[in-house]
């Protein structure tokens, strides 16, 4: 059960004067129960390559795989890779439009045309899932705080069940709680049902915080693919590339430089008290 | 009377259900004072719904108080004849570059705003150079916005308000959709207005490390101010920044973290500077 990119290459426009490479030969491997984080600055593919996975553009070259079957083969069930492979948009409370809640989360399952009974289940299980609790059912998505609708639309998409959960800058324009409280919720679903994770964002801080691997994506292409302390160690190609590592791996490449013998890999705030504190400790 | 004064503000809006009937009253903004003077980098912080674009769509008559009076440059933003002086003086940069551009050329758009006030072609092309000078983008002026990025996008936005000479402006989370370099330009450019120009910067943020160099602080929860200070004062109360969905720069809860842990550092540390010499000092002691 994974997805597996095999020499992927998109072109917008292919055989026009306006052709433009937007992914070049991407190879991945997306084993299960992973939690992924995707960077790369603005235009740098990421959202193009997101969408290739759940079928929304099919790729110009290459195959992709999804458990053993390429998803552009004739007898493919997209549908079925649509509900198995879930893509949370940027802004995805744009989409919400029932009057309630209850019913905008409904819409997905009952298109699957699963009876109504399944369809309620599903729709609960979901809202519990991001945490939004029964007196919220029958409110107007409308109604709801930003980061309310934000998790309402997820639930949408949640209640798909979806094997594989893509989520386009999910926090974006979310207060500092309402940031931690969505990808709280979403590694708890992680570590809960073993959902594969893939998380587009421009927060460093947050990949650095929840993630278990990070692809990196520059002009079209996968500049780094590792785990967080490994991908940051490359701060300064990052910055080159108009990315960054979280400010606390900075803050220890200070502290290093003024001699104090800490690691420098260190990529959240946690490891960092731990560093600073022995650091301490052993000087005194 | 500083460039923006609110007097008591309150602004409150009718729920209505689907037959137009009115289900209830919302307030948005409940007694907000405060005084800006020229010049300052003022912050607002406050989490979704607390109501600080609301209060931000006051200070350029978008919106107008309920009860009490908000002042532009001294005049009040209800009288309808000083309606576009009032947005001439404060003009608002608002969170997604792509609904604020409208030309075809990067100059174009920025010439779009002093055309409208009847500026005189050859002043029109003054502004925009000196505009997209001011925020980095002079290079640009030939480019379809369309093929910029967001960071760039959003400076050709700031650079047309400052082709209008405000002498306040009101930035609406200007970074929220940005890339950390792109978010780093924007910042650069608004710090650089401030300094320079000497323009009055209003900024909205959910970014706590945006705001370390600010004048001052509000920070806004359920329609009033909750606290106000420098950002030292206001980000060495991570407890009570956290009780209202807030934050501190990653730098400050790191100096938080290590003190509870019985590390001797000062309380609001903002910068990686500040951290490092503070626990040089601690070395030696």
């Amino acid at each position: 059960m994974s997805l597996v990119l095999d020499h992927v290459s998109y072109i917008y426009g292919e055989d026009t004067p306006l052709s433009m490479k937007a992914l070049n030969d991407i190879c991945l491997e997306i084993p299960d129960g992973q939690f992924i984080g995707i960077i790369g600055h603005t235009g740098s593919g990421k959202s193009t390559l997101v969408q290739h996975l759940n079928g929304l553009i099919k790729a110009s070259r290459g195959h992709i795989y999804y458990n053993g079957e390429d998803i552009d083969g004739k007898e493919f069930d997209k549908k079925k890779l649509r509900s198995n492979v879930g893509l949370v948009f940027q802004y995805p409370e744009h989409q919400l439009f029932e009057i309630d809640v209850f019913s905008d989360v409904c819409f997905g399952p009952k298109n699957l045309g699963l009876p109504q009974e399944e369809v309620e289940a599903r729709a609960k299980e979901a809202l519990a899932q991001v945490g939004l609790s029964e007196e919220f059912f029958t409110q107007s998505p409308f109604e709801l705080s930003g980061g309310q609708k934000r998790r309402a639309a997820i639930a949408g998409v949640l209640a798909m069940k979806p094997q594989v959960l893509i989520l386009d800058e999910p926090t974006a324009g979310l207060d500092p709680k309402g940031r931690d409280e969505i990808l709280n919720q979403i590694k708890k679903l992680q570590t809960e049902t073993g959902m594969t994770i893939l998380l587009v964002s421009h927060s460093m801080e947050d990949v650095a915080e929840y993630v278990d691997r990070i692809i990196v994506m520059n002009q079209g292409s996968v500049m780094f693919d590792d785990e967080p302390r490994e991908v940051f160690r490359h701060y300064k190609e990052l910055e080159e590339v108009g990315l960054a590592a979280p400010q606390v791996t900075y803050i220890m490449h200070a502290l290093k430089e003024q001699g104090m013998l800490v690691d420098v890999d260190v990529t959240t705030i946690a490891e960092a008290t731990e560093e600073i504190v022995k650091c301490l400790e052993t000087l005194h | 009377m500083g460039i923006i004064k609110a007097k008591d503000v309150i602004y409150e809006y009718m729920r209505r259900d689907e037959e137009g009937n009115v289900e209830g009253i919302t307030r948005a903004v409940d007694k907000v004072s405060l005084d800006i003077n020229q010049g300052d980098f003022i912050a607002i912080l406050g989490h979704n719904g607390s109501g600080k674009s609301t209060l931000a769509k006051h200070m350029n008559a978008i919106l107008y108080p309920t009860e009490g009076t908000v002042w532009v440059d001294g005049k009040d933003t209800r009288e309808e004849e000083e309606l576009w002086n009032i947005r001439q003086s404060a003009g608002m940069v608002f969170q997604n570059p792509d609904n604020q551009i409208i030309g075809q050329v990067v100059e174009e758009d920025v010439g779009f705003g002093p055309e409208n006030m009847g500026v005189p072609t050859k002043e029109i092309w003054e502004r925009v150079e000196e505009s997209l000078k001011a925020v980095g983008m002079y290079k640009f002026r030939k480019h379809s916005p369309n093929k910029l990025s967001g960071g760039q996008k959003q400076r050709v936005s700031i650079a047309g308000v400052l082709a209008m000479h405000p002498k306040c402006i009101i930035l609406d989370e200007p970074t929220a959709m940005l890339d950390p370099n792109g978010r780093k330009e924007v910042i650069r450019a608004i710090r650089a207005l401030n300094d320079v120009e000497k323009i009055t910067v209003i900024l909205i943020t959910h970014y706590m490390e945006e705001i370390i160099y600010a004048d001052k602080v509000y920070v806004m929860d359920d329609g009033k101010i909750a606290m106000q200070g420098t950002p030292r004062e206001i980000f060495s109360q991570v407890e009570k920044l956290k009780s209202l969905r807030l934050d501190v720069p990653q730098v400050t809860l790191l100096a938080y973290e290590l003190k509870k842990r019985g590390v001797d550092l000062p309380d609001g540390i903002l910068t990686t500077e500040e951290l490092v010499g503070a626990l040089k000092q601690n070395r030696k002691g």
